[in-house]
């Protein structure tokens, strides 16, 4: 834990139990909006938590095109990304993930929200070290029994994505080992 | 070939299937399209939903796999066999002790939980198929949300049989948006889709399509006000545990065609016949 | 009292005891050795490969044998070993002017640089069974001609079309086809996605599309402008050494087809190509294969849609597959339970209905 971080260090211990480990942990988090749940098993140099390089771990290799915000685009988080998950480094438009804190990833119009024919081909953004004691907002949509709340940066883009439904982009919100999910389908209220 | 990964896909795969799962979970009843593999069954053995347990299973879960409601039909048994395998998961007969369920046609009787997830074999994910074959039509129907033609069908049917004459693989609206095959489940099992605590994933190997419904999905059986849609089942009680309220398989039981009816979910019959329930 | 039926896992274990013995046949004869059967049988052996679509004689050959000489069977078994090896890289393309032909003929032209060589084909026995073979298995060995395995310096026939213009150009567009096995078929499909579905799809499904179009529906009037058969050798790109390393050799077969021509007041006229390329000499699927890929090409190309089936690409390549086909043609004598049952019910209420109505 306290060994130096480098770019060799932070993968999973045991790569085929912690990424499903952890993908059920994204999986309860999108399935269900608002709920908190933990997360990790990775670990990448600052300022990446733990639960957004698990994240990378778990859903990103060579075949998906990642941006980096400003808020994680670091040589070190670079290389710890091209030795982990390979995923090659492109612009917001391309990439079917993107990492960053919430400030470095605006504009958001900047990311693939789908097709009519094909909505999965939407960008996954990965909202780093997110505020999860900010304003909760009220949640409802797929995934919600009647009501949940969330702590938001914002409302109005969560508000203005989810009118797009069902294109739209998806976001997971990671701080420390905490994990929580809005896909485009959840209503803010 | 004696060393398998765990769960059988090697981490690639899994990580293609996951993200796929991702995005059916964002946009519920939406049939996202994944590189299906070939697997060590054939196609239409349900190679979909060993797909998506595969990406799903972790070491702790404890797995149950029924074919028409059944544990011990022949293919529900090979499929546990599998897993127990390249997984090494524990697996059960009970409803109530599984934390993920592979299932062929029916929904388990006893009511799902919210730390269950349940994984549905689906041989033609789209519901529009024997409507419009093609493809690229489907596509742009489900894209524009143009789901007139399934009206006109289902009120053909009334206007000729005075019912909708669709008694398995009911067609669903989810959330209020997507048409939806629920797969062959009989309609019987449509309610159990909507708000049901679990998650729903459903998985097509050959077709190469992944869909699923979050807990708490609103779905809805189509039908019409003037005919509204009713779930039926055989008119009888199980012969072995007496429930009234349950899906019944008919068997015939002698040379003169003698029949019975029983429980087609082999766990809740059991249980209620052991007094359990 | 009725019983619920169980002992399905007892029941699949009797089954596959039982499939061991009739697998291995009488003890008192010799087992089948996977040498002989892919020395022996090597077209079986070359048509496993290509629809497999992996290029192992030996794996071939055993799947062939565990699968009791069913060859959808053992094309299932091969393609499910496939999907499970790692993807180190991806080869040059290969080159199949240099290919060391065993049997290259054309239906174009009378005499062309290399010469026609029959090679080892059937096309001119007499289909007459030997009995000799049933005897005692062995006929007199066949004189060698010295022929066998020599390089050749045999260029493609329709480069000499392609030389004076008369054939439509095929360039290289440098692009990265798609793959069929890592990502989900998408519709409308290219030309290089095309050509990769028929180069794996179910040679009788091929050869009864290739066949409707010589028939007519959407004829297109193909010559083989030449069919060839050989090794070619694959070599791959290290990018640590900055060039190519010959990594192996593979036998193939490539069929190119010199069909109807196309032009216009403005144009002038030009014969238009069918492309097919298979592993092993399989020359009856690469045909098939040049055939319906030249039907399919009807839109590029600017003919007339038809509606037939080898002019529809949605139709071709969504059923061409032979393991998805059979799969989900099998499995239809799986359980259904359950779903006829509610069949059964509604078939009677509708029944009464129309009773209670007459």
């Amino acid at each position: 834990m306290n060994a130096p971080m480098t770019r060799l260090s932070g993968g999973f211990a045991h790569p085929a139990h912690d990424s499903a480990r952890g993908f059920r942990a994204i999986l309860s988090a999108m399935a269900r909006p608002g709920t908190i749940g933990q997360m990790q098993g990775g670990q990448g140099p600052a300022p990446i938590s733990d639960a957004a390089a698990t994240v990378l771990l778990v859903l990103c290799d060579r075949t998906t095109p990642l941006y980096l915000a400003p808020s994680h685009d670091t040589p070190e988080l670079r290389d710890w990304i091209a030795f982990h998950c390979s995923a090659p480094l492109v612009a917001p438009g391309d990439a079917g993930f993107a990492l960053g804190d919430w400030a470095a990833l605006q504009p958001l119009d900047r990311f693939a929200i789908g097709t009519p024919e094909y909505p999965d081909r939407a960008a996954t953004l990965i909202v780093d070290n997110h505020d999860f004691d900010a304003p909760a907002q009220n949640l409802r949509g797929p995934g919600i029994k009647d009501r949940a709340r969330l702590a938001l940066p914002e409302v109005e883009p969560f508000t203005a994505n989810h009118a797009h439904f069902p294109l739209g982009w998806d976001a997971i919100f990671t701080a420390g080992a905490r994990i929580a999910a809005l896909p485009r389908s959840t209503e803010v209220f | 070939m004696s060393d398998y990964n765990f769960a059988y896909l090697d981490e690639d795969t899994k990580r293609m299937i996951r993200r796929a799962i991702l995005k059916g979970i964002a946009v519920p009843g939406y049939q996202v399209p994944f590189a299906s593999r070939e697997m060590p069954m054939p196609y239409g053995w349900g190679t979909g939903g060993v797909q998506i347990t595969a990406a799903t299973l972790v070491p702790q879960d404890v797995l149950k796999v029924i074919d028409q409601g059944a544990d011990d039909t022949t293919n529900a048994v090979s499929i546990r066999k599998f897993f127990q395998k390249t997984a090494g998961v524990e697996v059960t007969e009970r409803t109530t002790e599984a934390t993920v369920i592979q299932t062929r046609h029916r929904i388990p009787e006893t009511p799902l939980t919210g730390d269950q997830i349940l994984v549905y074999q689906v041989p033609i994910p789209e519901p529009m198929r024997f409507l419009e074959p093609r493809e690229t039509e489907t596509r742009r129907i489900h894209a524009l949300a143009d789901y007139g033609l399934m009206q006109v069908r289902l009120y053909e049917d009334i206007a000729r049989h005075g019912e909708i004459a669709t008694s398995y693989a009911y067609p669903v609206e989810v959330a209020g948006r997507y048409v939806m095959d629920p797969s062959p489940i009989p309609k019987f099992d449509n309610p159990k889709l909507d708000d049901c605590p679990a998650i729903q994933l459903f998985g097509a190997g050959r077709e190469q399509r992944i869909y699923a419904l979050p807990p708490h999905t609103g779905v809805r059986s189509l039908d019409f006000d003037d005919h509204p849609f009713t779930a039926s089942k055989a008119d009888h009680a199980c012969a072995i545990c007496g429930s009234g309220t349950s899906y019944l398989d008919e068997v015939i039981t002698d040379d003169d065609g003698g029949r019975m009816f029983v429980c087609s979910d082999t766990d809740y019959c059991a249980r209620r016949a052991e007094g359990v329930q | 009292m009725y019983v619920a039926v169980k002992g399905g896992e007892r029941a699949i274990d009797a089954a596959h005891d039982w499939l061991g013995r009739a697998h291995r046949g009488p003890a008192e004869q010799p087992a089948l050795d996977t040498a002989q059967i892919r020395d022996q049988m090597a077209l079986a052996v070359g048509r496993v490969m290509a629809e497999g679509s992996l290029y192992d004689p030996d794996l071939a050959a055993l799947a062939i044998k565990q699968a009791r000489g069913d060859l959808i069977e053992a094309i299932f078994l091969i393609r499910a070993y496939r999907t499970t090896l790692p993807r180190l890289g991806a080869s040059d393309p290969v080159d199949t002017g240099a290919m060391r032909v065993k049997r290259r003929v054309s239906a174009t032209f009378k005499d062309i640089p290399g010469g026609q060589v029959l090679g080892p084909t059937f096309d001119y026995t007499h289909r007459l069974l030997d009995f000799r073979l049933m005897a005692n298995g062995e006929l007199p060995a066949s004189p060698a001609s010295g022929a066998e395995g020599k390089p050749l310096h045999a260029p493609h026939v329709l480069g000499f079309l392609d030389r004076d213009g008369l054939i439509e150009d095929a360039p290289d567009s440098g692009e990265t086809p798609p793959d069929l096995t890592r990502e989900p078929m998408e519709l409308p499909a290219d030309r290089a996605l095309r050509l990769q579905a028929l180069a794996r799809a179910d040679e009788g499904f091929l050869l009864g599309l290739a066949y409707s179009t010589q028939r007519g529906y959407a004829r297109n009037h193909a010559f083989v402008g030449e069919l060839r058969i050989g090794a070619v050798t694959v070599e791959m790109d290290i990018p640590e050494l900055g060039f190519s390393i010959e990594i192996g050799e593979v036998e193939l077969t490539e069929c190119e087809t010199v069909n109807q021509f196309k032009g216009s007041k403005t144009e002038p006229a030009q014969f238009t190509r069918g492309y097919g390329l298979t592993f092993g000499q399989t020359e009856r699927k690469a045909i098939s294969m040049a055939l319906v890929d030249r039907a399919l090409r009807w839109q590029e190309l600017g003919e007339e849609d038809q509606g037939a089936p080898a002019q529809d690409p949605e139709f071709v390549l969504s059923h061409c597959d032979n393991i998805q086909a059979t799969g989900f043609l099998e499995h239809i004598k799986l359980p259904h339970y359950v779903d006829f049952q509610a069949e059964l019910e509604l078939v009677r209420r509708l029944r009464a209905g129309t009773e209670d109505a007459s």
